[in-house]
Parts: C-alpha cells; structure tokens; sequence
C-alpha cells in the first residue's frame, strides 16, 4: 500500500532531515513509528502524502509515484486520511461543515449526501449530539475523534496519525485511542507516529524506530518488544517505560 | 481671542448659490463618502490578492507581492496622487492621455483609484499577517483532504484571516476615509475641500472646520460601530482570537 | 516621446530642491519624531496612569487626533496657532507664527496621538513582574517608568517607532497645502514656473521612495538584529 524506498530530506542545505529511509506499509497492516523528538518521524510521515516534499528516493502510494510532478495530488491526498497533532478542525466551521467541506468540494458529494455520511461518523466517535456545535466549544480529545471522523468521510484508503495524542491531557487520550484502535480491528491499514506503547503493543503490526533522520529499527511487534537490536532503540524504550 | 463667532454662519447662503453653508459641507461629506468607499473597495480587492499572493510558496508570486507593496508603500500619498494626475497622462500615448485628461470628475476617479492603490499595500500586510497567524497546520489538514491551494484559500485561510484582522481592518478603513482628504491636492472638494472654500468665502475659519470636524467624528462613530457590529456577527462560538 | 521632456531641469534645481527643500523636510521630521515621542510617552503614561480623569483626557486626545485627517489638522493648527500665540503672550493681536514652527507644532501634537499608542504597547508588553520587581527594590513609581519600564518599551518599540518616522517623513509633504517649500513644494514650484511637471514630480517621487525603501530596510535590518539579542 505505501512504499517508501531510499528517502532523503533536506530542510535547506544543511540540515538533513530523513536520511535513507526505507520501509513499506502493506494493506491492513498497523504499522508504529517512535523515536526521539527531532528524529524526523513526523517528516517521514508527512512525506507520505507530499505534506513535505522529498529530495531523494521515492513513495508510492497505492501505486501511484508520490513525488511525480505529474501526479494529481490533491486526489491523491483525498484518498488517504490523516490526522494531526494539534486537530487542525477549521475553527470556523461548524462540526458538520467540517465533515462535509472536503467532501463536497473534492469528492464533488451532495451536500445532503456529505451530511449523512458525516453524522454516520460522528455517531461512531460518539459525538452526534455535538454536530451543531463550533470547534473550540468541544475538548481536545473530542476534537481529535472529530478530526478522526471528517479524514474517514473521505473513505480513505489508508490512515496516517502524526501524533495524534500528545497535544491531549491524560484523561482524553484513551477516547481517542479507543477510536484508533476500533479503527485497527477493523482492518484500516495505519501509520501511525506516536509514544502510545500501549497502543502499540495492542494493535501494532510492525514498530518502526526512528533517530536522527534514519530509521534505526523496523520489526515485528514482538520483535521489537522482545529484544530490540540497537543500543538506541533500547535507551528510548527503557525511558519511556520507566514510568 | 478677539474673534468674531458667527454659528448662524451655516444657515446663511453660499456663494455658489447651492444652497446654505452647510448644505456645501453636506456635498463634501458625500464625496468624501464616495471617494473613501470607492477607494476602499479597489483596496480590499487588490489587498486580497497581493497579500495572498506575498503567503504563497512561490518565490515569483512573493516577490510580485512584495514589490507592489514597497512601491506603494514608499511614497507619500500626495505624490502619488500627483503621479497619476499629472504625470501618468504626459507618459500615455497622446490619445489616451487626452482622454484622461478630459475625463469629467478626473479629481474624484484619480483620488478614489490613488488612495485605493495606496490603501491595497496596507490591506495587503495586513492580510498577509493575519493568514502567517493561522496555524501552520491548517493548511497541511486541508492540504491533506486533498483541497487544491485555491479551495485552501477560499474555504479555510482566508474566512479565519479575515476574521482575525478584522480591527484593523476597521482602523485601515478609517484611515481610507481620512486619506481622501489629500485628494483636496488634485482639486477634489470634499469635505476638508468644502471646509477650505466656506474658510476663505466667508472667514468664518473656526466655524467651518469645528463643522468638518464634528461630521468626520460622527463618521468615525458610525465606521467604528458598524464593524462591532460585524465582528460580533461574524465572531465564532468559543473562539478567542489572538490572545 | 521622452524627446519632448527636459530632465536638465532637475539638474539645475538640485541645490534649491535639497539645501531649501529637503533640509526643511528632514528638519521637521526629525524635531517632529522627538517632540511627538516626548509628547507621546507622557499622553501614554496618563493613559495607563490609574488616575481616571487623567487617562480620559488623554484618551479623548488620542482618539480625537487619530479621528481627523491630517490635512485637516494642518490647516486647523495654521489658523488656530495665531491666536493661541495671543492669548498665551497677551498680545492685543493674533501673533506671527512662521510656517516651519507652525508645521512643527501641528506634526508634534499630531504624531504625539500615534507615538502614544505604540509606547502604550510598548509599556503593557513589559511584563507586571518587572515594575512590581522595582518598587520591590524601593523604587518610586517615576524611577521604576524611568530606569526599568520606559527604556525597556523603547527599545522593545524601537523598531516600531522607526517605522512610524518614515510615515511622519512621507507625512510631512502634506506641508505643501499651505504652500510650504518643502521637498515637495520645492520640487512644485519649479515644476510650475517651468512648466515642468512631469519631470519634476517623477523626480520627487524617486527621491522619497529611495529614502523611504532604504530607511525601511535599515528598519527590517535593526529588527532582526533586537529579535536575536532578545
């Protein structure tokens, strides 16, 4: 499903941002990407949809050349949802318009046809009675399953979450990896940056680790639990789950 | 002060025989209203699109937006007034020059046009500004539906841009209404203009500009109130802006 | 068609244009800047001054000033000088009052409602735990704004402040609605009495966009430079 071969990333000419890096996410497959803050995991995945474009080696998404100058990308962006650190719900749209907006001006659905989808979703992050409401009167957590909901209005075929719960307090972050998670069993194939080791370990197919632009480790789940091979993915492992 | 008060002064006729004093300032308060909607309306038009073009990533459009705004920036407002009335004719083709110059209200469409255009350069900062203020990820979560930069725009920077500038916005019309008095330079008898002339027909100094004064204070009154009106009307549920 | 222009008229008026014209020009920014800074630090302490009368008065100042076309006020200042001169001196006539002091005057008490509001920025963007930290140490009010608020503000604003001169500098060519010889009304008048109009304000407009963009960029350059060592 999404093909990441040889990328390399700079951010001006001295910096270098991804460095080689080289994995696949197959279809249906979870796939975790941890690392140290700076270590490029967001980059990688904002890269997968040309959020970021890249200098060297190539995506493919679905078959498709990500970083062709000839690719339609806004199609192609259409067709693979993401979710972001901070919701990025559009603050001046009502919960249903921001469902609808993208479906109605990509996709080119009816409005009436936008809103049921819409509310179908909201009712399955359980938020429908907050459909009428403005982004900034609803909780970050509920924000974020609203953010969940309008990238599956779009019937992706894939998910990207670039830290979807770090920007929550505690008590909202569960609501959201419940959603994820119910996502996952469903079979949605995700990638998904995050430090939720949790959520790793429950529905995670593969675990990526990521420093300084490289990525250091890519293996199973129970692999990379077990015995992880590199001196860096242990250090990081041991200090996030000290606690 | 040994000068001689006359408020019945506006009650008496002019000399142009239009009426009484103050019908002549009354005629001025209406061109000046004109003038100042004209102009602003060419400002926020060619604001919009130079301070969108100054957001793109497109180095030729940013500059294009940059050297718009420094030009007209750069220079005083009365020699730019000054360039189109009396230069830009001189430097035209000998025809359209003297279409130009023959063209009836020449003072008033040069004045609205001018102020405008000098106008355009500070909506365009201001836009420009209010669309850096937005979270850089609103643009990628649009970009990421798949809406193409023109739908990013329409739909999600520029309802928020707007918003937040707003109040100044309201100040850059107020000084918009204030501009058109340099036009009395080029001929254009608005209200200062009308205030002048009751000045030197009747001597009456004080008396005339306490009236010009009060009207572009009740100006002032009615621009200030009216979008407090708007802000409100368009403010969003929740939403503190800026602070 | 640039044949029939004569550009040697430039040229010739140069010395008039800027020993006469700019001078003035220059001149009247420069004392119009500080006095308005002067005047305008002082409205922006009455207004954050607590005492509420005070703060009304200069707020009205304020308000009032930043309501009126400049233009407006110009001729306002012409007229009313004269007699305010009279009543202060108790002469038994409206006094004399030439055209540069009586520019100066209205560009002070005009530019002095704009330089306030930006100090007033300037003194609210220093955060409460610095005055409260000076009265801490036993510092007066008067020496907590002199010695730790105000310079603070300024150098904060400076940037800001700089900016607003440039407008004030382009502002002061409105002068010429009181046949003033300015830089404008230098390059007016002879433009007028050769029937040189084109040239001539070609010329003027060239000369304040040169000064303008080049003070401009030291502006953006000086910018940088305070949000680096901040």
């Amino acid at each position: 499903m999404i093909q990441i071969k040889h990328v390399d990333k700079w951010y001006g000419p001295n910096f270098q941002a991804l460095k080689d890096c080289t994995t696949s996410v197959l279809k249906g497959e979870v796939v975790v990407v941890c690392g140290p803050s700076g270590s490029g995991k967001s980059t990688l995945i904002k890269c997968v949809n040309a959020l970021e474009p890249i200098q060297g080696g190539e995506i493919i998404l679905d078959g498709i050349r990500v970083n062709d100058p000839k690719t339609d990308l806004p199609k192609l962006r259409s067709r693979v949802g993401m979710v972001f650190q901070h919701f990025e719900l559009f603050p001046h749209l009502r919960i249903v318009d921001n469902l609808c907006l993208a479906q109605e001006k990509v996709l080119g659905r009816k409005h009436d046809d936008a809103v049921a989808k819409g509310m179908k979703l909201l009712e399955r992050v359980g938020l429908t009675e907050h459909a009428k409401k403005y982004p900034a009167e609803l909780s970050g957590g509920q924000q974020q399953r609203v953010a969940i909901a309008r990238a599956l209005a779009m019937d992706p075929i894939a998910m990207l979450f670039d830290e979807p719960t770090s920007a929550l307090d505690p008590e909202m972050i569960s609501e959201v990896l419940d959603v994820m998670v119910d996502l996952a069993r469903e079979g949605m194939t995700m990638m998904v940056v995050t430090h939720e080791m949790g959520f790793a370990n429950k529905v995670a197919d593969r675990v990526i680790f990521m420093d300084r632009g490289e990525i250091v480790e890519d293996a199973k789940k129970a692999d990379f639990f077990g015995k992880p091979r590199s001196d860096r993915a242990q250090k990081f492992l041991s200090k996030i789950l000290s606690h | 002060m040994n000068y001689n008060w006359n408020w019945h002064i506006f009650l008496e006729p002019n000399p142009m025989g239009t009426g009484t004093y103050l019908d002549l300032l009354l005629a001025g308060l209406v061109l000046t209203i004109k003038t100042a909607l004209l102009a602003w309306i060419i400002a926020l038009i060619f604001g919009s699109v130079i301070g969108v073009l100054r957001t793109l990533p497109s180095r030729a459009a940013s500059w294009i937006g940059f050297c718009w705004v420094e030009f007209f920036r750069n220079m005083p407002l009365l020699v730019q007034l000054f360039l189109w009335f009396f230069v830009l004719p001189e430097l035209l083709p000998k025809a359209a020059g003297l279409w130009l110059k023959q063209l009836p209200n020449a003072p008033f469409w040069t004045a609205a046009i001018g102020v405008g255009l000098f106008m355009s350069a500070r909506v365009a900062v201001q836009l420009q500004a209010g669309i850096s203020s937005l979270p850089r990820g609103q643009r990628q979560a649009a970009t990421a539906l798949g809406l193409t930069t023109f739908q990013t725009y329409r739909y999600v920077l520029l309802p928020m841009a707007f918003r937040i500038i707003l109040p100044p916005l309201t100040s850059e019309f107020l000084n918009t209404i204030k501009n058109t008095a340099v036009a009395i330079t080029i001929g254009l008898i608005e209200l200062t203009g009308q205030a002048r002339s009751m000045q030197e027909f009747s001597f009456q100094v004080f008396e005339a500009f306490t009236a010009a004064t009060v009207l572009y204070l009740l100006l002032n009154f009615i621009v200030v109130t009216a979008m407090r009106w708007l802000e409100r009307y368009v403010a969003i549920p929740g939403y503190i802006s800026g602070k | 068609m640039l044949g029939s222009f004569d550009f040697d008229v430039i040229r010739r008026s140069l010395p008039y244009l800027f020993f006469e014209g700019m001078r003035f020009t220059l001149t009247l920014t420069a004392l119009a800047a500080v006095g308005g800074l002067v005047f305008g630090t002082l409205i922006a302490l009455m207004r954050l001054s607590g005492y509420r009368l005070l703060g009304r008065v200069a707020g009205f100042y304020v308000d009032f000033m930043r309501s009126l076309p400049l233009v407006l006020v110009i001729f306002w200042f012409y007229f009313l000088v004269p007699y305010i001169g009279q009543w202060l001196t108790g002469a038994s006539r409206p006094i004399t009052v030439g055209a540069f002091a009586s520019s100066l005057i209205t560009f002070i008490m005009f530019e002095a409602a704009y330089f306030s509001e930006i100090m007033r920025a300037g003194i609210q963007s220093i955060s409460k735990g610095q005055p409260a930290a000076a009265s801490a140490l036993g510092l007066t009010y008067g020496q907590s704004m002199r010695y730790v608020v105000l310079p603070q503000a300024f150098r904060n604003m400076l940037p800001v402040l700089l900016t607003q001169t440039i407008v004030l500098f382009q502002d002061t060519s409105l002068v010429y609605v009181l046949s003033i010889p300015d830089f404008l009304g230098a390059a007016s008048k002879v433009a007028q009495r050769d029937g040189r109009l084109v040239e001539m304000y070609l010329f003027a407009a060239l000369v304040y966009f040169t000064i303008s963009c080049v003070a401009s960029y030291c502006v953006r350059r000086l910018q940088a430079r305070i949000a680096i060592v901040r």
